[in-house]
């Protein structure tokens, strides 16, 4: 699957970075990295910290603004508007809609501290989706119920342990119905013992067909999960393949070295 | 130096030891100091019983209509211009911090103004305005003459106001800069905008942060209004001085006024209190008493 995914059709893929770059200052963080992703794929990428690998994931979202290259989302070219020859930025209300297609998961949850588990799941529908009350409220009990908490609906984040805080946080991104969901280190701030539950929560995602890009540590999740792995090392994209190639049999001595790593 | 006073014990000891008596510390320096304060206090209460000073009068005046009158337009300058001032400052914080060079400056210039020059002299310019602006309006549509729209009470309002404003702007910009950039991304993550994110997610939070500096504010106005008493706006101490000009009890009034003063700030005081328990929501501590924290917030 992975050799077709590679020279895919460009027109099918909800994804395509081409040739993107990203400075931060004098730091190289992307360099001319190209990555397609077809719809219904778990996409992983893997690397060391600082390989560039969540700066990534925030470009798709636009969290970051790409320094050199182009990237589309869903058939559409994101942060920019095409006049011609010229590409126009789009202002901060077109950007916001662009980011309607994409959910994201962060590293440290970032749930809203001042609203209850419920209001943060409604709080995208109902303000920017502006949709009655009455069936986001629904659809919000449904997640929940999805991600086992309905019992935590009243639970301010405080009160929630990280794993909890991790599905709750899942289930805010998957209100707002969106056609693929990007997941940078959802796991990394997690006591171990909590890892398993959310890992749970978006391994059933994936059997239900979620497009989902995921940045991750957890080889086992990789290996179990995802339809293609990236490794990443220095802004770039080392190599990339099936999970069985990759994880297991890799042809670039850094990603060797890495997984050697992770893996003492 | 504390191996003199401590004692070297054995192991076989500790047993019969934790059956001992514990004497608690004797605090001596405390008796000491709250004996002298009582002392002074005393002494100070004997000096207002003994002095000139008519109680009666205290207590006649305390509720005459001319003081009563004096500190309603007092809560209601407080009011007004502590609405306006928390307006402005909201705005001027968001131009500050806006992406927007125009609305920055804007608000760079605003901030330096009015924390730059005293409230007094801004009062009295906004008293005198008509000085410099002997009509206000838009040419040829309409007019107004500036001494018929800014008197006593519009002078007060706009200075208290637009200073109060210049303050508050800094203590809002400090509450949005203490909210985690984390729920900013979040925010925008599921396709808030920059001014939807504000108002839902960062104001709300930065609250926190915010509410304690501009209740201190708040009581600060009760008693700034009094300087409005040198264009004539006619609030308590205004009203105080008036009545001492006329009866020469020029303790007893000044009495009467902090009487009042103190009677406000402790009732906000208490509003305050209840106020920061409100917008503590979900930071564990209001809810801590009914159900236990399953575990700290990451940092």
């Amino acid at each position: 699957m992975s050799a077709a995914q590679n020279q895919a059709d460009a027109d099918t893929a909800i994804v395509t970075v081409a040739n993107v770059s990203k400075f931060f200052g004098d730091l190289k963080a992307l360099n001319d990295v190209s990555l397609s992703v077809e719809p219904g794929m778990v996409q992983c990428i893997i690397g060391p910290s600082g390989s560039g690998k969540s700066t990534l994931l925030r470009c798709i979202n636009q969290l970051e603004k790409i320094d050199q290259g182009a990237i589309r989302v869903d058939g559409e070219l994101i942060g920019y508007r095409r006049v011609g020859d010229e590409l126009h930025e789009l202002t901060d209300p077109e950007i916001a809609r662009q980011r309607l297609v994409t959910g994201m998961v962060f590293q440290r949850f970032n749930l809203f501290n001042h609203m209850t588990a419920l209001q943060n799941i409604i709080e995208g529908p109902l303000t920017v989706l502006k949709r009655p009350r009455k069936e986001i409220v629904a659809d919000a009990m449904a997640l929940l119920e999805r991600v086992g908490l309905a019992e935590k609906r009243d639970a301010y984040p405080s009160e929630l342990s990280g794993g909890q805080q991790q599905r709750i946080a899942i289930a805010r991104a998957l209100a707002m119905k969106p056609k693929l969901m990007l997941f940078d280190e959802p796991t990394s701030a997690l006591d171990p013992e909590l890892v398993g539950e959310v890992l749970n929560v978006m391994r059933d995602l994936a059997a239900s067909g979620m497009t989902m890009i995921v940045v991750t540590h957890e080889l086992g999740f990789a290996r179990e999960v995802a339809n293609d792995v990236v490794f990443m090392d220095k802004g770039e994209i080392v190599e990339r393949g099936t999970p069985d190639t990759v994880l297991v049999a890799p042809t670039q001595a850094r990603t060797r070295d890495f997984i050697a790593a992770v893996l003492k | 130096m504390s191996h003199a006073v401590t004692s070297p014990v054995a192991s076989r000891d500790l047993a019969a030891i934790a059956r001992l008596r514990i004497v608690p510390r004797r605090f001596y320096g405390r008796w000491v100091a709250a004996a002298l304060i009582i002392a002074v206090l005393a002494w100070i209460i004997a000096a207002f019983v003994k002095g000139d000073i008519a109680w009666p009068v205290v207590g006649q005046f305390f509720t005459a209509p001319a003081i009563l009158s004096g500190l309603g337009n007092t809560l209601i300058m407080t009011v007004c211009a502590m609405t306006l001032g928390i307006v402005l400052g909201v705005v001027f914080a968001i131009m500050y911090m806006s992406p927007n060079p125009v609305l920055r400056s804007v608000a760079l210039f605003y901030i330096w103004f009015f924390r730059g020059t005293p409230l007094l002299l801004q009062l009295l310019i906004w008293f005198n305005l008509a000085l410099v602006f002997p009509t206000i309006g838009i040419p040829g549509l309409f007019s107004w003459r500036t001494i018929d729209i800014i008197g006593p009470f519009m002078a007060t309002l706009l200075g208290l106001g637009m200073n109060q404003g210049a303050y508050t702007a800094e203590v809002v910009r400090g509450g949005i800069l203490s909210v985690d950039t984390g729920q900013t991304e979040a925010a925008k993550a599921i396709g808030m905008t920059r001014l939807t994110t504000l108002r839902r997610i960062v104001l709300p939070q930065a609250m926190r942060v915010i509410i304690p500096p501009v209740g201190n504010e708040v009581i600060s106005m009760v008693k700034l209004t009094s300087v409005a008493s040198v264009i004539q706006y006619a609030e308590i101490l205004r009203n105080a001085q008036t009545v001492y000009y006329a009866n020469a009890r020029v303790i007893e009034l000044l009495i009467v006024a902090a009487g009042w003063y103190l009677l406000v700030v402790t009732l906000l005081q208490i509003g305050q209190y209840f106020l920061e328990r409100h917008f503590s929501k979900g930071r564990g501590e209001r809810r801590a008493k009914r159900t236990v924290k399953i575990e700290e917030e990451p940092a």
